[in-house]
């Protein structure tokens, strides 16, 4: 199982701040594992809307080609804007 | 060095790191930012300020360590706020004590610019009673890269 967390404009537009996935063995990267979740029409259309993302894996800053693998907490969110 | 992080849901002292980065004639300089919430010529009634909490300290941790790693510093401090606030609300405080002004200038300098990167916060604004999410700009991640580059270009390859 990888936890898929949500932050900000994504989140509101997934309507959920987190989810709990089983994708196939085949995803293991960040990249595959979103083109996994676009396999669902409403969370496509959510990150469609986001197309500027940040990731992180276990809380450290990624990108689409770092590695996931079951129990990792993998975030998706709009490009940071604090400060 | 002695180090401060911390995400507050609540307003933000002004004196509050001068006050503690005080270390009795250690540090010749002290450097402060604020950033204050903007109310772009009155359209903006408020602010409200979203984290990842967890990744935020350990994010600002590392950009603390990195700092200290280049630039000899006596003490840094790092709180950033969360919640929702008003125009001229302190949001965040960046403060650096060191022997000399140029360290302690830069190094603040280069923790506000990669906090403004990396650290995983989110704003939104109220405006005309509707949240509207701010978005990222391009030269903030620009003024990022620059140090980077600039860090990198001193360490053996």
């Amino acid at each position: 199982m990888i936890e898929i967390r949500f932050f900000a404009a994504l989140r509101e537009r997934v309507g959920s701040d987190r989810l709990a996935v089983s994708p196939p063995d085949s995803v293991d990267t960040v990249a595959k594992l979103v083109a996994w979740l676009e396999t669902d029409p409403a969370l496509a259309e959510a990150l469609a809307a986001t197309p500027r993302r940040m990731v992180a894996v276990n809380e450290v800053l990624g990108s689409e080609d770092s590695t996931v693998s079951p129990g990792d907490v993998v975030a998706l969110f709009p490009p940071v804007t604090g400060g | 060095m002695k180090t401060r992080i911390e995400i507050r849901n609540g307003p933000l002292v002004a004196a509050e790191p001068s006050d503690w980065l005080r270390d009795a004639g250690l540090s010749g300089a002290q450097v402060q930012f604020s950033g204050q919430v903007r109310d772009e010529q009155g359209r903006v009634e408020a602010l409200h300020l979203e984290h990842y909490p967890g990744m935020t300290e350990s994010v600002l941790g590392t950009i603390v360590e990195q700092a200290r790693q280049k630039w000899h510093l006596n003490g840094a401090w790092v709180v950033h706020r969360v919640g929702t606030m008003e125009p001229g609300d302190d949001i965040v405080q960046v403060a650096v004590s060191a022997a000399h002004r140029q360290v302690a200038f830069e190094a603040c300098a280069f923790i506000m610019d990669l906090l403004k990167t990396r650290a995983p916060f989110w704003k939104k604004e109220l405006i005309g009673g509707r949240w509207f999410w701010v978005e990222a700009r391009e030269r903030d991640a620009e003024a990022a890269a620059a140090w980077l580059r600039a860090l990198s270009a001193h360490e053996p390859p």
